[in-house]
């Protein structure tokens, strides 16, 4: 496990706290928060890759289902659902993201590797199929719009600097998440079943509990992602859950590197730059060409993703001194 | 619930079934031997739809279909022979690379085609409807090709791989690669042949497909959903599983569909799941 230098991770926080006082509005909301909203996302997969050997597809359906579950619940203008008073239609809808993603992890728990990718990307379809083509729960093509963000007090959580704050916020709670869970005895025994499930099994472990339990984690994590990207749009449609969108977030966790979840958020980072600016680069719409292309050499010659360059630094620091060593001692007689 | 309704709805499982069928035995003989879930399989189908499309509007439907065929299938052998190849054994990197194909290859055609329906015409031999016995009614000719074609193509692949020594060594293969390397076969050629095969048989579904049903973009999505619960609820690797996997999942579709359209996908998703609870390799699938 590769130990992060610290001076990163202060430049990092010193970055995130500079960014609202210098950068305007749209730079807050639409790449920064955006971001780590999709990162939220992104690290769900990335955890459960890393620590338990399992590609799940069907994060962004865990999103989904908590964005609709939350839509249905929120005064919304397609006239669809019960509206409840926030706070608890929250609690409801991170519950529906987390049973689905231990529904999913029950389904798939006698898979592995890339089938279990096929498995979770076939559930995720599923999940897109259903919403297209349900009107009572989901209004079918239209999904649910006009979904206000609540308001705390007098501040509308969907202004710029709340939700900013809002969204790095959760961010950074998560992978401090992540990391502490990782390091307790299901986090170690969720590694153990990376590496060897059958060893695990062996030992005592209930293999198909921790994958569900791990799954369950992976669904609460995406869930808070999706309520936050409800907020952000003010609407939620079966595009947000397609094909198009459960690739996107493996795109983010590729691109930012599986082997650390800290680099979902510099995926996303990447991700959205390119979305956004890709109109300026290149030929008008073809974003995502460019986005398949960059994901494509990532997976050809970058394994660690673009936080991988990062190790070039220190791979440079490295050779220097080893330069600087081997010449000091030529030089002693 | 009529006889005619009865009938019909027959008939359009049967079709979708063939339909699918024609799509997942691709995917699945190429998972089967080369163990490389190809991620790109719906938009290898789109690339053929389109480009069957364009030939056959020039120079007539049949060629259209070879064209595609041929395109798509020259296609899956450069993407295995320049990209797939360089990574065998690594099944997650693989899978990828084909995810990123596909997001790049369904721009491209994006791109080029619009965002519009297309519709083929049919040779004027297969237009019209066939009437039924029994004053059942009619049913288009072109689907009952379509069902035609499937049988063909189950029996043209069962016929390769249990009649041909092509056959006998990518089973071979499947059960055992280095043992086949070490006996003289070029492995790596193999490997060609068969993702073309099965990239091709994608292409032949697309033209085959767009003239029953039409061609979209979404539909590259649609068909790779339907391959993948396909070949996980038939067996991956199994041409009788991709066969009953498709008529299985076709018919779940068409029932849900009649019986209850808002909730349609969830017979096809609790069968998935009552398959893989009692057999996780899938019903005719082995390890």
């Amino acid at each position: 496990m590769k130990k992060r230098s610290p001076s990163l991770s202060w430049l990092v926080v010193a970055a995130l706290v500079l960014v609202p006082l210098v950068l305007p509005a749209f730079w807050l909301q639409n790449i920064f928060a955006k971001a780590a909203v999709f990162g939220i996302i992104a690290l769900s997969l990335s955890f459960l890759n890393t620590y338990g050997g399992m590609v799940s597809m069907a994060q962004m359906a865990a999103a989904g289902l908590a964005a609709y579950a939350m839509a249905y619940m929120s005064v919304n203008g397609s006239g669809l659902g019960v509206p409840l008073p926030w706070p608890l239609a929250l609690v409801i809808a991170l519950t529906v993201g987390t049973v689905f993603g231990a529904l999913t992890g029950w389904i798939a728990s006698r898979t592995r590797g890339v089938y279990l990718l096929m498995l979770t990307l076939a559930i995720g379809m599923g999940v897109f199929s259903f919403a297209q083509q349900n009107n009572e729960l989901f209004n079918a093509f239209d999904g649910i719009n006009g979904v206000a963000a609540p308001r705390v007090g007098h501040l509308s959580l969907n202004a710029p600097i709340p939700f900013y704050v809002l969204s790095v916020g959760l961010a950074w709670l998560l992978l401090v998440l992540v990391n502490h869970v990782v390091r307790t005895p299901f986090g170690l025994a969720l590694q153990g079943l990376r590496d060897s499930d059958r060893r695990l099994a062996a030992l005592g472990f209930r293999v198909t509990l921790h994958k569900i339990a791990a799954f369950a984690l992976a669904g609460f994590m995406a869930s808070v992602g999706g309520v936050l990207m409800l907020w952000y749009q003010g609407q939620i449609a079966p595009g947000s859950v397609g094909l198009t969108a459960a690739t996107n977030i493996l795109v983010i966790a590729v691109l930012g590197g599986l082997r650390r979840p800290a680099g979902a958020f510099a995926g996303a980072l990447v991700f959205i730059l390119l979305q956004t600016f890709a109109t300026d680069l290149f030929f008008r719409d073809r974003y995502n060409t460019l986005i398949g292309a960059v994901f494509l050499l990532v997976v050809l010659f970058l394994p660690s993703g673009v936080l991988g360059l990062t190790d070039l630094v220190s791979w440079l620091r490295r050779a220097i001194r080893t330069r600087q060593a081997g010449e000091q001692s030529s030089s002693t007689p | 619930m009529t006889a005619r309704l009865f009938v019909n709805v027959a008939l359009n499982g049967l079709t979708l079934a063939a339909l699918y069928f024609i799509v997942a035995s691709g995917f699945s003989i190429v998972f089967g031997l080369l163990r490389t879930v190809n991620m790109a399989h719906g938009a290898l189908y789109l690339l053929g739809a389109y480009i069957g499309y364009d030939v056959a509007a020039a120079h007539g439907w049949w060629w259209g279909v070879l064209a595609a065929a041929i395109a798509v299938g020259l296609l899956g052998a450069a993407m295995q022979k320049w990209l797939l190849d360089r990574m065998q054994g690594q099944d997650l990197r693989q899978a990828l690379v084909t995810i990123g194909l596909s997001i790049v290859l369904g721009d491209l055609l994006l791109a080029r085609y619009g965002g519009l329906t297309y519709q083929f015409d049919p040779p004027d031999v297969l237009y019209g409807s066939v009437r039924l016995p029994a004053d059942l009614g009619g049913y288009p000719t072109f689907r009952l090709f379509l069902i035609g074609v499937a049988l063909a193509v189950g029996l043209g692949l069962w016929l390769l791989m249990y009649r041909t020594r092509l056959g006998m060594a990518i089973r071979a293969g499947v059960d055992d690669r280095a043992m086949l390397s070490a006996m003289g076969f070029n492995v790596p050629g193999l490997f060609i042949l068969v993702f073309a095969l099965g990239a091709s048989m994608a292409g032949l579904a697309g033209v085959i497909g767009g003239s029953a049903l039409s061609v979209a973009p979404g539909e590259d999505a649609r068909y790779l959903m339907s391959s993948l619960v396909v070949v996980i609820v038939g067996g991956m690797g199994s041409l009788g599983g991709a066969a009953l996997g498709a008529l299985l999942v076709a018919y779940a579709e068409q029932i849900g569909l009649v019986l209850f359209p808002h909730y349609a996908i969830l017979l096809t998703f609790v069968i998935m799941i009552a398959v893989l609870a009692v057999r996780p390799r899938g019903l005719l699938g082995r390890a």
